[in-house]
């Protein structure tokens, strides 16, 4: 195995990440501080890319807050997360769901996925 | 390189590093040398592989033949031969000098090597002409082009050297985890100096 790459599984910390994909709906819980206070926000919307591998790995979140379309990246394995939850798993083709920011209303929405129980 | 999270959750580039102990393996002084230096060794070599008057060389200083020596002038400490330098003098969030050889980039234009910005247009008559130096210089005065004019040539393959922070050391795996990037290709060598 690379060297880089050993180093770098030892560095990702030992923590349950859900399975979530683009498409997907979640919530993201995110530490902010402010000063020496620290209190947790919750940005919910559509995974519409994960990016890079290992440690690096970030996934883009995209909500429509005021009528305005807002992404945010996270690092997937960031110690200011401090959960992430899955609403719903959504039915799209591709890995990346940029077309999603070409779209509005309607248009805009994600088919949930069905899944066998 | 990779990444690395600090404890405000800050997300630092870092370049991963193998080193382990440098040994001395001569120490040059005024009296024997002319000058005074010390000699460090790195890297675990073949004794096969080791040419018979560099065998004496690691022999004379009690350690096993190395890869790479190098010299370094105008320490204040003092060292004796056969001293072993720990990665434990190194810790966390301290700032450090670093020398490399960047990657030779062979022959190249001005535009890459000096940063030029090339002759303005595509457009208006102007062809051939992007990535071209320009004017040289003045016509009948004065009559030459003056020394060290920045123009094309090999570029890369230099010493570097610049200042970082060493962001993290694991100790047992003999790892440096150094902020940012560094020059030279992977498995290249480089100096890192307090």
């Amino acid at each position: 195995m690379d060297f880089i790459k050993q180093i770098e599984q030892q560095l990702i910390p030992d923590k349950k990440i859900p399975d979530f994909k683009a498409g997907d709906n979640i919530n993201v819980h995110y530490k902010i501080i402010e000063g020496s206070k620290e209190r947790i926000q919750v940005f919910r919307g559509d995974v519409i890319q994960r990016k890079g591998s290992g440690l690096t790995q970030t996934f883009t979140v995209r909500k429509i807050s005021n009528g305005v379309g807002v992404e945010r990246v996270f690092p997937l394995f960031s110690p200011n997360i401090d959960l992430i939850e899955v609403n719903k798993h959504g039915k799209v083709r591709r890995a990346k769901i940029f077309y999603l920011r070409d779209l509005k209303g309607k248009a805009a929405r994600i088919k949930e996925k069905k899944t066998a129980r | 390189m990779t990444s690395f999270h600090d404890e405000n959750g800050k997300m630092i580039p870092v370049t991963v590093i193998k080193a382990g102990s440098s040994f001395v393996s001569q120490v040059k002084t005024d009296d024997t040398d002319g000058y005074k230096a010390v000699q460090l060794a790195f890297g675990e070599k073949k004794e096969k592989n080791t040419s018979k008057p560099m065998k004496g060389h690691f022999e004379k200083a009690g350690i096993s033949p190395k890869k790479k020596l190098v010299e370094f002038r105008g320490l204040k400490e003092d060292f004796s031969v056969g001293q072993e330098l720990t990665l434990a003098s190194f810790a966390d969030g301290e700032k450090v000098t670093l020398v490399g050889t960047s990657k030779g980039k062979g022959f190249q234009g001005v535009v890459k090597r000096h940063g030029f910005s090339g002759v303005g247009m595509r457009t208006h008559g102007q062809h051939d002409r992007l990535r071209a130096p320009g004017s040289m210089g003045a016509s009948s005065f004065p009559s030459r082009v003056f020394k060290g004019k920045k123009m094309a040539g090999r570029t890369g393959n230099d010493r570097i050297k610049l200042q970082t922070k060493i962001v993290k050391v694991l100790a047992d795996q003999e790892v440096l985890l150094v902020k940012g990037c560094i020059p030279g290709a992977k498995g290249s060598y480089v100096i890192i100096r307090k």
